[in-house]
């Protein structure tokens, strides 16, 4: 049996989670910021020291939490200001990549990309496509889909509450 | 004399062997059994569910409760032992975590019974027979529980006191808990029954583990011949020592089989398979896409290896059926 696709609502606009780091690409949405640059405002930015911090745990979380897409900025290749950040990343996240999948989050719900301080520009055409795609693709929406898997805890606590109050009464 | 407390075991979906480390006490079992009542215990003494029922609210002290949840059989007897006991404690992997059966959390329960019932090569079952919920039979109708679609770990379902990891728990662990729930020294509520250090912290090949592993390729032990002395990480076998609770002796690693995670995460960790994950990736000696993803090939199942036993335990939960 198919779960319930969660239908989104007239309203729904996809979530993204982007977690920027602070060197290159939140430099980066700060130069698309001041230039003017227009953009989906889709994306909630939330800014590391550096890619590397961020946890395999922190990217399951905001999906767990209600995240339709996540983004994860950092320097390119050879230009990480702890020198060894990105690669980590690069590694963590290929590999991540692949759990996903095996948990049924389409590839496109995550997304990796080296952007520099001086590549305002690339910032907004990631946003803008990822934004996009989510759109085509529907909201994830993991806590609904918690709570509906749920449901069938349901029956079991509901008669024994009733038996309860009947010995009760 | 005054009355011994009472205790209870049950088990829900797990394989049996944390019934077994009950009895693995050996003669400390004699012990146990002299400072309490074993009042319920169906694998091994004569107990029907109208026994419990019969019995006052919390009129037990404890009962031990191991497997996870994917029927309404195993649900209700949760929801009627949680009744009857002032502590609950979720016993070994699969009631703390999910455990082996939680990895039925990656496939769909409609996968599970078509391919149990029909595509199993040793099947005979040309009609693809599958359980229904009531049949009729000689006149007598006949009620199974109902199989749920998802699998959970025993405080997803009800609330839970202490939790005794592993696969399954140590008889050291389950005696020094007994110790401490019969002097009233257990620690607060909601805590795992073990030390909270990662499981390297106890490894004997801790001195062998490199500060930076620089992993060219990943084996399965079947692969290669394993050194016995050296950090199994570092020979590139996928070890879950890192994200994993002490606790067990390093029982795996002593013969020579790298930690699969029974343990689960220390209190440090939400979740357990992003952390191993995290580990394991970051220590590869790769830097380009190409090359990580050859590496990669030597883990073929991540979501298998690294949630081995706690899937339903998962910030995921389980696969996405879409």
């Amino acid at each position: 049996m198919n779960e319930q696709q969660p239908q989104p609502a007239p309203s729904w606009e996809p979530r993204i989670v982007a977690f920027f780091c602070n060197w290159c690409t939140y430099t980066a949405a700060d130069l698309a910021g001041v230039s003017r640059l227009r953009h989906a405002p889709n994306a909630r930015i939330i800014r590391v020291m550096c890619s590397g911090r961020v946890d395999p745990q922190f990217i399951l979380e905001a999906f767990a939490r209600g995240a339709d897409g996540v983004l994860l900025g950092g320097c390119h290749p050879g230009d990480c200001h702890y020198m060894e950040g990105n690669y980590k990343t690069l590694r963590r996240m290929e590999l991540l990549k692949r759990m996903l999948a095996q948990f049924g989050i389409e590839e496109q719900r995550f997304r990796l990309e080296w952007i520099s301080a001086s590549e305002g520009e690339r910032v907004k055409t990631v946003i803008n496509e990822m934004t996009e795609q989510l759109r085509t693709l529907g909201p994830l929406a993991l806590p609904r889909r918690f709570a509906d898997w749920d449901k069938e805890l349901e029956p079991l606590a509901h008669a024994l509450a009733s038996t309860e109050e009947a010995a009760h009464a | 004399m005054p009355e011994k407390p009472k205790v209870g075991f049950y088990w829900c979906a797990s394989c049996g062997g944390c019934e077994e480390s009950v009895v693995d006490l050996a003669e400390q079992i004699l012990d146990v059994v002299a400072a309490v009542d074993i009042v319920f215990w169906p694998v091994a003494m004569d107990f029907k569910k109208s026994d419990v029922e019969a019995m006052p609210d919390n009129a037990m002290a404890a009962v031990f409760i191991n497997g996870a949840i994917r029927t309404t059989e195993q649900e209700e007897m949760a929801r009627l032992l949680r009744k009857k006991s002032a502590v609950v404690v979720a016993y070994g992997s699969c009631a703390h975590l999910g455990g082996i059966p939680g990895l039925a959390n990656l496939v769909t329960r409609q996968e599970i019974l078509s391919f149990v019932y029909g595509d199993a090569p040793s099947n005979q079952n040309a009609e693809h027979i599958q359980p229904q919920r009531t049949i009729g039979t000689n006149g007598a109708a006949v009620h199974l529980p109902a199989f749920h679609e998802t699998v959970r770990t025993l405080d997803q379902v009800i609330s839970v006191d202490y939790y005794l990891p592993g696969c399954p728990p140590t008889p050291k662990l389950l005696a020094d808990a007994v110790t401490a729930l019969l002097s009233g020294t257990l620690p607060p509520k909601g805590s795992v029954l073990a030390p909270d250090t990662a499981l390297c912290d106890e490894c004997p090949r801790k001195e062998s583990k490199p500060n930076d592993l620089v992993l060219e390729a990943f084996h399965r032990p079947h692969q290669k011949e394993v050194d016995r002395d050296l950090c199994l990480l570092a020979q590139g076998i996928v070890c879950l020592g890192p994200a994993t609770r002490s606790g067990c002796g390093a029982l795996c690693v002593d013969g020579n089989m790298a930690c699969t995670g029974c343990f689960g995460p220390t209190s440090h960790v939400r979740d357990q398979g992003a952390k191993i994950l995290s580990a394991v990736a970051s220590g590869m000696a790769a830097r380009e896409s190409d090359a990580i993803k050859v590496a990669l090939e030597g883990i073929p199942d991540p979501a298998g290896s690294f949630y081995r036993y706690s899937v339903p335990a998962s910030l995921l939960r389980k696969r996405i059926d879409h």
